[in-house]
């Protein structure tokens, strides 16, 4: 059984849906500024992808009761999952008795409002809002999110890191090729807090400047926010439209180090391998890789002599959309999966923004305009996380 | 699941119970009455770590959940013949001490010369990926974190990964931690205002489509936000589609922990199989998100006797919201 992407929904720093995102890629702007969201010793300084509305005005555009305690992880995930949701017509298809499944990726859950409580709560165990704590689970954003999509036949939660959005892809083909589901609404959503944005300085992999992913000189990556979902159904759904099929999703561990990829790219490797082998696919049907390209010097090395080893002297188009968007953790798995989508329907390549050198390893060259009009039949996605939890997802044109 | 999966291994780390050195050994009688009298709050018993997690060195950056997460996974193993083809996690707060641990230094060092290990480990797959490390094992690795569902969501993974013949075994198991932070919120949150206790524990099982053993979990369900009648509906629903009687299940292992507020769900139930024995057990390891893997675990020390109950149903559901349902079938070999 075949499974077709019927929508696709995003918000991330270039933009609060999906034409905006588009808008933002094809005119080369990338969403990454000074930190300006919450308060911190990093405020005004740290370039980071923020998503270009507060709290108050995700809160306001999703018709929200301004005083009512959501953490922006939910926010976030609401408004991608509902534009995915729209734009797959779901709320006129109630009629068809599709068994729905909400999944979710996330990698802080609720922690933009923890962290608030937790400080006051240092100062005394009685002191500390409660509301400000009761989001803190990973599952409290989902079930917000499926809530508001009036999903409950299926609703869960994937955290692994940096992969948790596309892992969640994977479950859901899974949940839906076995018969357990019709229809999974799938991906992403991480909002910038002051615990991750410390946690990635602290292990000295964040750059001062505007990442540059798979450059030379590459210090580290910009940290983002947002959200991605798509929508996956059984090929005999009616859906109205499609953007693609979701043709292999591998998961691996690389069961190297707690937060390093080895050099070599031993587990990028085996998970490209593996989503290649599902898909039954060669190298040469790939026509363009949405890299995981942090910009971290470990990771576009590891992930670039792994596409050396895979695909030779002639890989195919490649370009790290994280320098628009930043790396937005839990959710980037289900936010490329959209840009992919989007290169497979329009026939687009998304430039890797600020590429000048290629790294002296691996020479690998990424597209560094916007490309219209491309044959793009079948695109690879990487998502690659902590603990060495790696994933890679492969769509194609029906 | 059309299939047939076996539990062919199981670990338990939890507060009380005496552990079996072998499997199948338990009998109703083995589980403590009820007592809803002593202290509301329940830490696991510990083994001794170096046994399982032998360089120091790892010892040392390892927290206490992660120590019992990865020691809990490392027992499951041991005795298995091949590497399971997969590796899925479940936990509803993941580590919270390494959580806490970084959330204090960034508040008191105002974001200054942060030491960045227990940021590393406060992910929620570190368990996961610490279990992958230990085994080399590169297979497929995943982590669930959603509330009541965690657990149940992992075994639902790795019964469709055995069903799909994409691993011939895959290790599915839980883990939980009780801090003096998450007590004092769920205190002052009043989850134990009408009775009920706090928890922790780990639980893991190997899960077999190829190797036999005395108990076949059958099938899984699922229900969020039901209104009582919706839930017995749910549980008729599964029943049928499993081709089982009210009269066959000859046990229920129900999650009712003494929690006044959400007992009418477990009542609806137990008053629904009124020939079944109920056995519970949340008196032994207090609450939490994914307790009901300890219901699997106690239904596998049950099963593969001549005199076990042929059937057995798990019922639990996290503060009325997440329900699940777990069928266990015996099998017997004279």
């Amino acid at each position: 059984m075949r499974i077709v992407v019927s929508g696709v929904g995003t918000v991330s720093a270039i933009g609060l849906n999906v034409a905006e995102s588009l808008r933002a890629l094809a005119g080369k702007k990338s969403g990454i500024e000074p930190l300006s969201l919450f308060e911190s010793g990093h405020k005004g300084k740290l370039p980071v992808g923020e998503v270009k509305a507060d709290n108050r005005m995700l809160a306001e555009m999703l018709a929200i009761h301004p005083g009512k305690t959501i953490s922006r992880t939910a926010l976030l995930g609401m408004s991608a999952a509902q534009e995915a949701y729209g734009d797959a017509c779901l709320p006129d298809r109630k009629n068809e008795g599709l068994r729905i499944g909400f999944i979710s990726g996330t990698s802080v859950g609720g922690m933009d409002l923890s962290e608030h409580f937790y400080a006051d709560h240092l100062q005394s165990p009685a002191k500390g809002r409660l509301r400000q704590i009761i989001s803190h689970d990973c599952g409290d954003s989902t079930e917000k999110i499926a809530s508001r999509l009036g999903i409950n036949d299926y609703i869960t939660t994937v955290s692994t890191a940096c992969s948790s959005g596309a892992n969640a892809v994977i479950a859901g083909a899974r949940l839906i090729k076995h018969g357990f589901l019709d229809c999974v609404i799938a991906g992403g959503t991480d909002a910038l807090c002051r615990f991750t944005l410390n946690g990635f300085a602290s292990l000295k992999i964040v750059d001062e400047y505007p990442c540059r992913p798979f450059d030379e000189s590459r210090q580290g990556l910009n940290l983002g926010e947002g959200a991605g979902y798509i929508v996956l159904e059984k090929e005999t759904n009616r859906y109205p439209q499609s953007y693609g099929y979701l043709l292999a999703g591998a998961n691996i561990c690389e069961a190297f180090h707690q937060t390093a990829s080895s050099p070599e790219g031993n587990g990028a490797l085996l998970s490209m391998q593996k989503a290649l082998q599902t898909g039954n696919l060669q190298t040469k049907q790939i026509d363009y890789i949405n890299l995981h390209g942090t910009g971290t010097p470990n990771n576009d090395m590891a992930e670039g002599n792994a596409i050396r080893r895979l695909f030779g002297a002639t890989p195919p188009y490649l370009s790290s959309t994280k320098a628009y968007t930043g790396h937005t953790l839990g959710a980037c798995g289900g936010i490329e999966a959209v840009f992919s989508l989007l290169a497979i329907k329009y026939g687009l390549v998304f430039p890797n923004l600020n590429f000048t050198t290629p790294i002296a390893g691996h020479g690998l060259i990424p597209e560094t305009e916007y490309g219209e009009n491309r044959r793009i039949k079948t695109v690879m996605s990487n998502s690659f996380g902590f603990g060495g939890n790696m994933s890679t997802l492969i769509f194609s044109a029906i | 699941m059309k299939e047939t999966i076996y539990i062919t291994g199981a670990s338990s780390i939890t507060p009380l119970l005496p552990q079996k050195p072998s499997p199948y050994t338990y009998t109703a009688q083995d589980i403590p009455p009820c007592t809803y009298t002593e202290t509301i709050r329940s830490a696991c018993k510990e083994p001794d770590y170096k046994a399982y997690i032998t360089d120091p060195a790892a010892r040392r950056r390892m927290s206490r959940v992660v120590k019992m997460g990865l020691t809990a996974a490392l027992q499951c193993l041991s005795g298995a013949g091949e590497m399971p083809g997969a590796i899925i996690t479940a936990t509803g707060l993941g580590c919270l001490s390494d959580t806490e641990k970084f959330l204090r230094t960034l508040i008191e060092n105002k974001e200054e010369l942060l030491n960045p290990t227990p940021f590393i480990q406060s992910t929620f797959n570190t368990v996961g990926s610490q279990i992958a490390i230990s085994t080399k094992n590169m297979a497929y690795n995943n982590t669930y974190v959603h509330r009541g569902v965690s657990f149940e969501s992992a075994l639902l993974d790795g019964m469709m990964m055995l069903a799909g013949g994409e691993a011939e075994s895959v290790l599915v198991g839980s883990y939980e931690e009780l801090t003096a932070t998450s007590f004092d919120i769920q205190s002052r949150l009043g989850f134990f205002r009408k009775g009920g206790k706090a928890g922790e524990g780990a639980q893991f099982f190997l899960l077999s489509a190829k190797e036999k053993s005395p108990c076949i979990l059958r099938d899984l369900a699922f229900a969020f936000q039901p209104t009582p009648d919706e839930l017995l509906e749910k549980a008729a629903d599964f029943l049928l589609k499993n081709k089982v009687q009210k009269a066959d299940i000859e046990m229920l292992i129900s999650g009712d922990g003494g929690n006044e507020e959400e007992f009418t769900f477990y009542d609806k139930i137990e008053k629904n199989f009124p020939e079944t024995q109920v056995v519970k057990y949340k008196h032994l390891t207090g609450d939490y998100q994914t307790v009901s893997s300890f219901a699997l675990w106690l239904g596998t020390q049950i099963m593969g006797k001549a005199d076990s109950p042929k059937k057995i149903l798990i019922y639990n559901h996290f503060r009325n919201i997440n329900h699940t349902f777990i069928l266990l079938e015996s099998r017997f070999d004279k």
